[in-house]
């Protein structure tokens, strides 16, 4: 029967001309399109991205906005100054007291007013503690999608540790609506100082650990480094500020590039990355963690005694033997109370530089107690709105860590 | 005639008696059910950050049996809402609620999930009991973890107290919120 053998037939197990042409075959393929969110694990935000397939690599990408639209600007107008702080809480629920002392500034400039200095320390050290308490949420969550689960307990149990340390400051965990126009509406209570070094003490410990666990693993590593690219000039061009454009070797800060409350006082750096990938931005939002360590001891170290608001019953509240003492002081807490601070007629922008970026606020006061209207520049939502720029023509396994890194957050965005 | 009225009694004192087989059993499956949640965080706004800490290691709700968050609907037995819905998004919690399967409980996490909040404005639904039916309201802006710890226990216990069968297909679900409602109107 020998003699019937046929040529053998191609062997793709073993043949290698038969995996060059499997490898070029053309694989008959569908476009898939698939919905991430607005309901899904791994978008910290509710964010809706209708994601365009071809295999595993992305065709098209569209992120929709607008589930988490909360109607900030209008509320902002039916209430006195004073009573948009708990709004402004809630843009950024990561940090927000940075929200209310970026608002708190805006408004001061549009008065033309200058706050005591202790004030201004008050801010430093409570805009500091929220930057730990974002990057904290930021990284523990990206190590979390990467599939560790260890770094996300050791950023929540720091986080925790800053949130009681926040709560004994302003009374409240998470929504602080902590200062008010003209400086700030509690001082520092009694023995806080020494509890807030001993708890970045501890804090530190656990940053070491959850470096460990992340910065040289390899599954972390693959994941994030090289992926999510983004050029310094397309990063400007589409807005970027904060950390995410700082990973793409911008150094723009406005804490250093335009010094406000007392910024210029302090000794410390800003990270600065190479790539602008994923990594990048993981390791320079470390460092930022370890620069605002420094920034609060030293904050702590050096602030000043002194008033901690102005005394000016135009703005600030009177002190309470004057309401209760003096028609004067009467008169001017009902005033405040019922008509609100009158601001003067006009329109200001003014940014600080909040955890994810540049956080503007475009404010028009008509000379009433109220806001004529309050904008806020967002620093989630360039970065967002770049999304579709980085990620198309990538895989699908990449649109997480990317998503992770840039932190949008939902609240600010959609307002 | 009072006929609802007379129906009504007696579909309650049919509910009370029952057997002593199936009372035990009714208690064995609240037991089971009440410790071991499955969890679907519909976590949207600033009260996540809240469900963070809980679910992280210094509060730790595994503690009470429901640490495990499943992120599809049909893995799920409690529906966590977590934050504000609002006009856009009120549609897909409807969906994600019907697409789990029974017996199911939700909890509302928080102001803006139970009434609204302090967003009484053109955008955000007025609590989620607009839509679905609620069994706990933890009320917070946001709650603190021990609040919704407490929020938890409490639910377990109406776990607990509930009448669970095994599978009455006729039946509306005897675990859902309202039962007793629905029961009697179907009778």
């Amino acid at each position: 029967m020998a003699d019937t053998l046929k040529p053998e037939a191609p062997n793709p197990d073993t043949d290698a001309y038969a995996h060059e042409s499997e490898l070029d075959a053309h694989l008959q393929t569908k476009r898939m399109v698939i919905n991430m969110g607005p309901s899904h694990p791994a978008t910290h935000g509710t964010v809706r991205l209708k994601v365009e397939l071809e295999g595993e690599t992305i065709v098209k990408i569209d992120p929709e906005i607008g589930f988490l639209h909360r109607g900030f600007q209008k509320s902002c107008e039916n209430v006195t100054w004073t009573q948009c702080l708990p709004y402004t809480d809630r843009l950024n629920y990561l940090s927000a007291m940075m929200n209310n002392f970026g608002f708190l500034n805006a408004v001061e400039k549009l008065i033309g007013l200058e706050i005591p200095e202790r004030a201004q320390y008050i801010r430093v050290i409570g805009s500091e503690l929220h930057r730990l308490t974002d990057h904290l949420t930021c990284v523990g969550a990206t190590g979390l999608e990467m599939g560790g689960f260890a770094p996300f307990l050791l950023a929540m149990e720091f986080r925790e540790l800053l949130h009681d340390r926040t709560a004994e400051l302003t009374g409240a965990r998470l929504t602080t609506s902590f200062g008010r126009v003209g400086g700030s509406n509690r001082d520092l209570p009694e023995g806080w100082i020494p509890r807030v070094h001993k708890t970045l003490d501890q804090g530190l410990a656990l940053l070491d650990e959850m470096e460990g666990l992340l910065t040289n693993n390899r599954i972390f590593v693959d994941r994030t480094k090289g992926t999510g690219v983004i050029s310094a000039e397309d990063a400007i061009e589409y807005g970027y500020t904060g950390p995410a454009l700082r990973a793409c070797g911008v150094d723009y800060d406005i804490r250093k590039t335009k010094p406000y409350w007392v910024y210029d006082r302090f000794d410390f750096d800003i990270p600065v990355g190479e790539h602008g990938d994923n990594y990048d931005r993981y390791l320079v939002r470390l460092e930022e963690m370890r620069q605002s360590i420094r920034i609060l001891r030293q904050a702590m170290d050096t602030i000043p005694a002194g008033p901690i608001i102005v005394d000016d019953w135009r703005i600030a509240l009177p002190p309470k033997p004057e309401v209760y003492g003096t028609i004067e002081g009467v008169m001017s807490h009902f005033k405040l109370v019922m008509e609100g601070i009158q601001v003067p007629a006009g329109e200001v922008y003014d940014a600080t530089e909040a955890s994810n970026g540049e956080l503007g606020w475009y404010l028009v006061s008509d000379g009433r107690g109220r806001p004529y209207k309050v904008h806020v520049r967002a620093p989630g939502f360039p970065v967002l709105a770049a999304v579709p720029h980085i990620i198309e023509g990538k895989m699908l396994a990449d649109l997480i860590p990317t998503f992770d890194t840039i932190n949008m957050i939902g609240g600010e965005v959609e307002q | 005639m009072a006929d609802a009225d007379l129906a009504n009694i007696v579909t309650t004192r049919r509910d009370e008696s029952m057997g002593w087989l199936q009372s035990i059993v009714s208690k064995g499956l609240g037991w089971a059910r009440k410790y071991s949640l499955f969890t679907y965080p519909y976590a949207t706004a600033c009260c996540g950050m809240e469900y963070m800490s809980v679910a992280a290691s210094r509060h730790d709700i595994s503690r009470f049996g429901a640490e495990f968050p499943r992120f599809s609907p049909r893995q799920a037995d409690l529906l966590m809402v977590v934050g504000t819905i609002n006009l856009k998004q009120a549609p897909i919690l409807k969906r994600v609620y019907e697409q789990m399967a029974e017996p199911k409980w939700v909890v509302a996490f928080g102001v803006c999930a139970s009434s609204g909040g302090f967003y009484d404005n053109y955008a955000v639904l007025q609590g989620i009991d607009r839509i679905i039916p609620v069994d706990v309201y933890i009320p917070g802006c946001p709650p603190r973890p021990e609040q919704v710890l407490d929020g938890l226990m409490l639910l377990q216990d109406k776990i607990g107290n509930q009448v669970h069968r095994i599978a009455e297909r006729e039946e509306a679900n005897p675990t859902a919120a309202r039962h007793n409602l629905l029961l009697s109107m179907n009778k």
